[in-house]
């Protein structure tokens, strides 16, 4: 174990990914001079040279020449530079990165990473701030996971890269400098496996990425008062391990799922629709659903805050569901 | 204004100089082009063979003469319009046919139909049914090649209407600024589906854009496969050479509306007519090998007789062969 920040948590996924196949390269914007603009790729082309790469500013053709360049036997990771920037090269991703599989009778698969910094920080405003988690979700072809702490943010990273199907790695810019311990070398963390937080008796919460955390403090509080709060971090919507879920609440019997993004069409949504047609009789409340209000990211700070959902969101919906 | 990358070429030499094998492979691939095409666009009218259609027919001269400089190893990606790619590019009539059936026995084991066929065993990665999603996706290959340290190039088929899309612009920049062993083949057949080119395209010659890209650029005679196979060549080379991008503009015309059952109420008869009459490549090509006596007529007929029968054994396959059952439906989701 070492106490390193997520972002060398996902520099070490890369490096020990990188060294083990050489098939392996990296691009996106500002990666390899600027080592990213988060610093997530800090010292990677002293490693390994043009396999990483600045590319043009042109997210579309970052997304078509990876999965190119995986019909033709690479094994790309490419970054968004912010999430937000995904809907430029929409097509790439949910047309061809995630069809070409499926859609020519399973001849090549599309080994892709996406990663893409997604969240609110800084009054980063509209198009600088978005969770967009969902629209992938509703993409059969690809895989979604999304870490809330450097170990997931390791294991999920060199899970994805080893993974033969195309994956969005959603990574939190205001989780990049947290720190927290992580397994040295090979620690994989498998897509689609939920993890059980802190275990409870009282109330589930459903989270992932930095609502974890928000969703961690309000279940302090909770606990305070001596509410006995079960979280699980989802770590992967698509697939999402349901079972976790359908099992936590059979013993909890309440539900709280709570997400960074806009609460309506959002992940949260599926997951509680999802409790709702497999495990109504667990339920003794109606499910506490958490998400933002239905507006574009504000930029000045009250309205950015009216906006956010914050730990005492989280904390208030739950009261209301005891 | 002229645009100083732009060399407009055709073939002048005699044509004896090819030799026999390159002659009849480009009488044989032009031949299995048009008559799987008449089969398929007549099946498709009889209601057997289900969703979209488009056809190539009249346009063969280009996907023949380009790849008749490339190999298994170099790469493709076709478009929406692609049986003709992927016949010239060497792929099994057979699960071609069973693919547009929507058979099991298909390429794609009937996922994918006429708009979406592959073969990555002869490096077709695949037709698109997004216009002008393929340029990206073939320079990615192109970089894969290069990272790999291969010889092997790739080439994007598009036509004057994916010339318009964003994505070209992306991809030639890249090309470009990375070197890549890519060829851009743009098949100028005049309409972008029912939109004559010149009302939404700001040149007369798309390859005038290539140089905006620093890309060398060829015009030929998309409708003479003697002139496409030069400039397609002449490129090619350059490629192979380790000189980055190249563009090549074939001047062609889709006789076929844009898909199978098109009205086609914009444009006239008498200019579609005009154009079988006066330029079909295949006629083209058959004048041309009868004048310099490389092929007699009793040649020919054979070649006819042998096309038709390879054509309509894949026809029989494709009709005999089995539906995939409902079950396959999450077959090839995720690896």
């Amino acid at each position: 174990m070492k106490n390193i920040t997520f972002s060398q948590a996902t520099l070490e996924a890369m490096e020990e990914e990188m060294s083990r196949d050489a098939s392996i390269y990296v691009m996106g914007e500002d990666i390899a001079r600027q080592g990213g603009i988060f610093g997530q790729f800090k010292g990677l082309p002293d490693k390994f040279g043009d396999r990483v790469k600045d590319t043009p500013i042109s997210e579309t053709a970052i997304i078509g020449v990876a999965v190119g360049s995986a019909l033709a036997g690479m094994r790309p990771v490419a970054d968004m530079h912010f999430a937000d920037f995904v809907g430029v090269c929409m097509d790439e991703i949910f047309n061809q990165m995630a069809k070409v599989h499926y859609m020519f009778g399973g001849q090549k698969t599309v080994p892709v990473v996406v990663r893409a910094p997604d969240g609110i920080i800084n009054q980063a405003a509209a198009q600088h701030s978005q969770c967009v988690e969902a629209w992938f979700a509703h993409i059969p072809g690809i895989k979604v996971v999304i870490p809330s702490n450097p170990a997931d943010a390791k294991g999920l990273l060199k899970s994805a890269i080893r993974d033969d199907n195309p994956v969005i790695y959603f990574e939190h810019k205001g989780l990049f400098s947290m720190k927290g311990d992580v397994p040295e070398g090979e620690h994989l963390v498998e897509i689609g496996k939920a993890r059980v937080d802190r275990e409870g008796t009282d109330v589930t919460i459903v989270s992932w990425s930095m609502m974890m955390h928000h969703a961690a403090k309000a279940a302090d509080k909770l606990a305070a008062e001596g509410v006995s709060v079960e979280l699980i971090d989802l770590r992967s919507i698509s697939p999402w391990d349901k079972e976790a879920v359908l099992k936590s609440v059979a013993k909890t019997s309440r539900l709280c799922v709570a997400q960074e993004a806009v609460k309506q069409g959002g992940f949260a949504a599926e997951v509680v629709s999802t409790i709702a047609e497999e495990g109504l009789d667990y339920l003794d409340a109606p499910v506490a659903r958490v998400g933002a209000p239905f507006s574009p990211i504000p930029f000045a700070r009250p309205l950015e805050q009216a906006y956010r959902v914050t730990a005492d969101t989280i904390y208030n919906a739950v009261k209301n569901i005891l | 204004m002229e645009a100083p990358n732009i060399v407009k070429m055709s073939a002048e030499v005699p044509i004896e100089k090819y030799g026999k094998e390159r002659i009849a492979f480009f009488y044989e691939t032009m031949l299995k082009i048009r008559k799987f095409e008449r089969t398929v666009e007549e099946k498709f009218l009889g209601g057997e063979i289900p969703g979209f259609v488009h056809l190539y027919i009249g346009e063969e001269a280009v996907a023949t003469g380009v790849m008749s400089n490339l190999t298994a190893k170099d790469y493709i990606e076709s478009t929406h319009r692609g049986h003709g790619h992927t016949i010239a590019k060497g792929a099994d009539l057979n699960r071609m046919m069973a693919e547009i059936y929507g058979k099991k026995t298909g390429y794609c084991q009937g996922k994918g139909g006429s708009m979406h066929i592959a073969d990555f065993s002869i490096g077709m990665l695949g037709a698109n049914g997004v216009v002008g999603g393929g340029y990206n996706l073939a320079a990615g290959a192109a970089l894969a090649q290069k990272m790999q340290g291969k010889k092997d190039i790739s080439v994007v088929f598009f036509g004057d209407g994916a010339s318009n899309r964003g994505t070209f612009h992306e991809a030639a920049n890249l090309a470009s600024v990375w070197k890549l062993p890519l060829l851009f083949v743009c098949e100028m057949n005049e309409y972008a589906s029912t939109t004559p080119y010149r009302t939404a395209t700001s040149v007369a010659d798309i390859a005038r854009r290539a140089y905006g890209y620093d890309m060398p650029a060829v015009i030929v005679d998309g409708n003479d496969v003697f002139s496409v196979y030069e400039g397609a060549k002449k490129l090619v080379d350059h490629i192979r050479e380790g000189n980055g991008p190249a563009f090549l503009e074939c001047k062609t015309y889709r006789v076929k509306g844009h898909f199978v059952g098109d009205p086609e109420k914009y444009r006239t008869r008498e200019e579609v007519q005009k154009n079988i009459d006066e330029r079909d490549p295949i006629m083209l090509f058959e004048r041309k090998a009868t004048q310099a006596g490389v092929y007699k007529q009793d040649e020919m007929d054979a070649l006819q007789s042998k096309v038709d029968a390879v054509i309509a054994s894949a026809l029989k396959f494709a009709q005999e062969s089995p539906e995939p059952a409902a079950s396959e439906l999450f077959t090839d989701l995720y690896v």
